[in-house]
């Protein structure tokens, strides 16, 4: 199956030349200009050609030990389907990515590659890695670029008759009925919103990652066999228990994410303008708010914009308020830019764009007048030991209080597992912070009941809810094969 | 697509509409919502249901004509659909033998008001029921009202022009001041719960509010719903819609259903520049 042997010293088939890695620096990504770019909502990233993605594939050792697979969550074969790009075969690269993951086209845009399968690459040691997740990007474009009968569908299992509900259609939800079809069951998703996808809808920005994008892969999907109800609460429209017995369903993926934003519980958080990242970027993205009144959802568009956390949900949020126009976005952070749970590269653009950095500061009271935000009070933060999470926890410095004017407040410090599918399903096993708990494979103490993704792990990324999704698809299938074998 | 199947236009700006919704029928209960969109490019709005039926599939609401979208919907017509209907949402009200409770409802809070009295009457209950409004041509369900086993009808307006002049507050006192009431419910404008909750208080009757802040999601996700509740931040779509109404902080509570008034006035006037309904 492996297009080239390694190249370590050994002669390679026959039939194929053998592969002459390229010692070219990694090739860069071409990027619209930050002015441009900060105007519109139009992808900022615009994606390798066939010709850069030739010549970053060539650079890929074509490993006999490929230690990249390993760094990727869902172990997608990344020697295989780099080999496939530089032999030209695209078609069988795509098939590769899509034995592991049904939406590469996705997963190379948001993946935080950097620290996955990038950092597991040997070229890395010395230099720059391969840019796996511009060509999983790449090659998840030029699928989607194919005539829908050109396209790539993974091979579908004989039907085996039994029905898997799902809940929630975030990637969790999504990864988990992708693997499930595959395995000849029948499967329905059911999302409380009015369109699927989860944070990939409402959450991650359309310059970061278009909503065409998300749209096309999950339409690859229900061209599988998906079934995807929307307006459905799982909870409210139907509880679990009746999705077993009423319902018919033989098993129960929950993927309901950790939707619950948190605040910062400091004065003045009730005043207009003061939003979660959530309902500030579900306003945005979902709604459509930017398009307001074209579209019928508002959002309050600041002069000067604060934004408080550090992680790629505030990198969004502040990046999103300076394309509705505000004059000046501050980033308000505990830490320091190194702490930041961001992925770098969002950083990097958020700086580019004009975001500026408040390190080492924290809120302490929000000011406003007439019901409406006038500013913020922060104060100064210094770095003290590590704590727990290894990090230097901050502490605050005394009466360093000092005022940023602003007129909206965006809140992106978390968020915690929402309470409405618990609330229904009192017997779910839950931890003491309201998470779904699962033995490794997903499966929770309720029989034919699995569970992956945020509500699991808590806030995580993409590929890891992809990846217990899938994980969980496996061990339903296994369930399930026993129960045939029972009745 | 969700049908409509049901118009009926109670006064000049109140609409009774019916959607055929069977999966949210079936689960319908006094005090919940529903989240709708009247179009792909619709806002996400949350009306109470005013009456709902399991078997035939249908769900009502009653929705005064203020904005955008309430007033696009008033086009809708039987036969006509909408793109959205999710729910029932938010947490029914508590319904059970309290003995002598008062059920207000305000202008459209009527329409909430109207199965929170029949099923507090089923439960056993002796119901009052005070229904306000501005004027006349404002009140609303008052036959059906009249229809419900209740103790007593009270009828206000602001003008006089129906029942009592006044405001819904002065009936309340009363019963108060006689012990006539062990339990008050006000369903209707922030302001007039506000008023409803202290008179109460000042008797020591406990007053349970329904409240309408602004909502998007309705699942607990966005926390644009938030309302002090006794000091505590609550979100109005999954700890609500129902809170004790001495503890809330109504003037919160009015000054956030105002945050996007300049936004919702230029799209309706956008909106109604198109619309037949305006010359
Ligand atoms: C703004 C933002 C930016 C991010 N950026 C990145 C990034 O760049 N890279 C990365 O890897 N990760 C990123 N993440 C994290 C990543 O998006 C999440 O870890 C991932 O989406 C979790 O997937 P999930 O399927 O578990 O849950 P979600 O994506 O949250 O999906 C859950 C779905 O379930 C639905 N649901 C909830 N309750 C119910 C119910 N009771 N009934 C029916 N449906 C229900 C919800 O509406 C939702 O659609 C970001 C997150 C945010 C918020
Ligand atoms: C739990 C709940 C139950 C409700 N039940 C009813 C009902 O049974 N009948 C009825 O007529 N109205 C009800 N409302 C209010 C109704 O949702 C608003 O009147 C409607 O959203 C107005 O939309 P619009 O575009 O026509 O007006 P807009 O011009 O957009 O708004 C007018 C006013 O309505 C309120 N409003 C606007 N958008 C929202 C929103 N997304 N969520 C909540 N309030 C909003 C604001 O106070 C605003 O100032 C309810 C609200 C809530 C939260
Ligand atoms: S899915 Fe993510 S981690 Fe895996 S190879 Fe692709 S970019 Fe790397
Ligand atoms: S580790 Fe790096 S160089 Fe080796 S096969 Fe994987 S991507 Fe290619
Ligand atoms: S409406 Fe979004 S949390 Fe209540």
């Amino acid at each position: 199956m492996s297009p080239v042997e390694p190249d370590a010293g050994a002669a390679g088939p026959a039939e194929k030349p053998r592969h002459r890695p390229s010692r070219a620096p990694r090739t860069p990504m071409p990027e619209r200009g930050a002015a441009e770019r900060a105007q519109d909502f139009d992808e900022v990233a615009l994606g390798y050609t066939e010709e850069m993605a030739r010549a970053e594939a060539a650079r890929c050792l074509q490993c006999r030990n490929a230690t990249c697979i390993e760094g990727c969550p869902v172990n997608i074969d990344i020697k295989s389907f780099i080999g496939h790009i530089i032999d030209g075969e695209y078609e069988k690269g795509v098939a590769v990515l899509k034995e592991r993951n049904a939406l590469p086209a996705m997963c190379g845009r948001v993946c935080p590659q950097e620290e996955q399968c990038e950092i597991a690459c040997v070229l890395a040691k010395k230099g720059e890695p391969v840019a796996i997740g511009r060509l999983e990007r790449w090659l998840g474009d030029f699928d989607l670029a194919c005539e829908l009968e050109k396209r790539c569908v993974p091979e579908i299992a004989e039907p085996t008759g039994f029905r898997c509900a799902i809940v929630g259609s975030g990637p969790a939800g999504l990864a988990c009925a992708g693997e499930l079809v595959r395995l000849g069951h029948k499967v329905t998703i059911f999302e409380s919103l009015h369109a699927p996808g989860g944070v990939l809808t409402y959450g991650i920005p359309e310059f970061r990652l278009p909503k065409a994008i998300v749209e096309a892969e999950i339409f690859m999907l229900t061209e599988m066999g998906v079934e995807i109800v929307t307006d459905a609460v799982i909870g409210a429209t139907y509880t679990l228990d009746e999705l077993m017995t009423e319902e018919g369903y033989d098993a129960v993926f929950i993927g309901s994410g950790a939707g619950l934003p948190v605040f910062l519980g400091v004065p003045g958080e009730n005043l207009n303008g003061v939003y979660s990242a959530n309902e500030f970027l579900t306003r945005v993205n979902l709604m459509g708010a930017y398009e307001f009144p074209k579209s019928d959802t508002p959002v309050a568009r600041g002069r000067k914009v604060a934004v408080i956390g550090g992680g790629n949900v505030a990198m969004d949020s502040a990046r999103t308020a300076l394309r509705l126009g505000a004059e000046e976005v501050f980033l308000v952070y505990r830490r320091t830019e190194d702490e930041m749970p961001a992925r770098r590269e969002e950083v990097h653009h958020a700086r580019e764009e004009g975001v500026e950095f408040k390190m080492l500061c924290s809120p302490s009271e929000i000011l406003g007048r007439d019901g409406f935000v006038t500013g913020l009070v922060a104060t100064r933060m210094a770095l003290g030991e590590p704590d727990d999470s290894g990090r230097r926890a901050p502490v605050c410095v005394m009466d360093s209080e000092f005022e940023i004017d602003c007129d909206i407040v965006i809140v992106a410090v978390g968020t915690r597992a929402n309470p409405l599918l618990a609330q229904a399903a009192p017997d779910l096993e839950r931890s003491s912070r309201g998470y779904v708990l699962t033995d490794d494979e997903g499966a929770t103490n309720i029989p034919g009941v699995f569970a992956g993704g945020d509500i699991v792990t808590g806030a995580a990324t993409v590929i890891l809810a992809m990846g217990a999704g899938k994980t969980s698809a496996h061990a339903m299938d296994r369930w399930l094969a026993g129960r045939s074998r029972a009745v | 697509m969700f049908e409509i199947v049901h118009k009926r236009q109670l006064s000049e700006a109140v609409f009774e509409m019916g959607v055929r919704a069977p999966r949210v029928a079936r689960k319908a209960r006094a005090g919940q919502f529903f989240i709708m969109r009247t179009t792909d490019r619709g806002e996400r709005v949350p009306f109470t249901f005013s009456d709902w039926s399991a078997e035939g599939g249908w769900i009502r609401f009653i929705f005064m004509r203020v904005g955008k979208t309430t007033h696009e919907l008033s086009h809708f017509e039987v036969g006509d659909s909408v793109a959205d209907v999710v729910g029932p949402l938010g947490i029914p009200t508590h319904v059970e033998d309290v003995g002598r409770i008062a059920v207000i409802g305000g202008g459209v809070g009527a329409a909430v008001a109207y199965p929170v009295a029949r099923a507090m009457a089923d439960a056993g209950n002796e119901v009052t029921v005070v229904l306000g409004a501005r004027n006349e041509d404002l009140l609303i369900l008052r036959e059906e009202f009249e229809a419900l086993p209740l103790k007593e009808l009270l009828v206000v307006t602001d003008d006089g022009s129906a029942g009592e002049k006044g405001l819904v507050t002065a009936p309340l006192k009363r019963l108060a001041e006689a012990g006539e009431i062990d339990h008050a419910m006000a369903i209707g404008p922030a302001i007039m719960m506000k008023f409803c909750a202290a008179t109460a208080k000042e008797h020591d009757v406990p007053c349970v509010v329904s409240l309408n802040p602004i909502m998007v999601d309705g699942t607990g996700m966005c926390g644009a719903c938030r309302v002090s509740v006794g000091g505590e931040t609550k979100f109005g779509c999954v700890d609500g819609p129902d809170f004790d109404g001495w503890e809330v902080d109504f003037e919160e509570l009015m000054s956030r259903q105002r945050v996007y008034v300049d936004d919702e006035r230029a799209a309706d006037a956008d909106y109604s520049r198109g619309c037949s309904c305006h010359q």
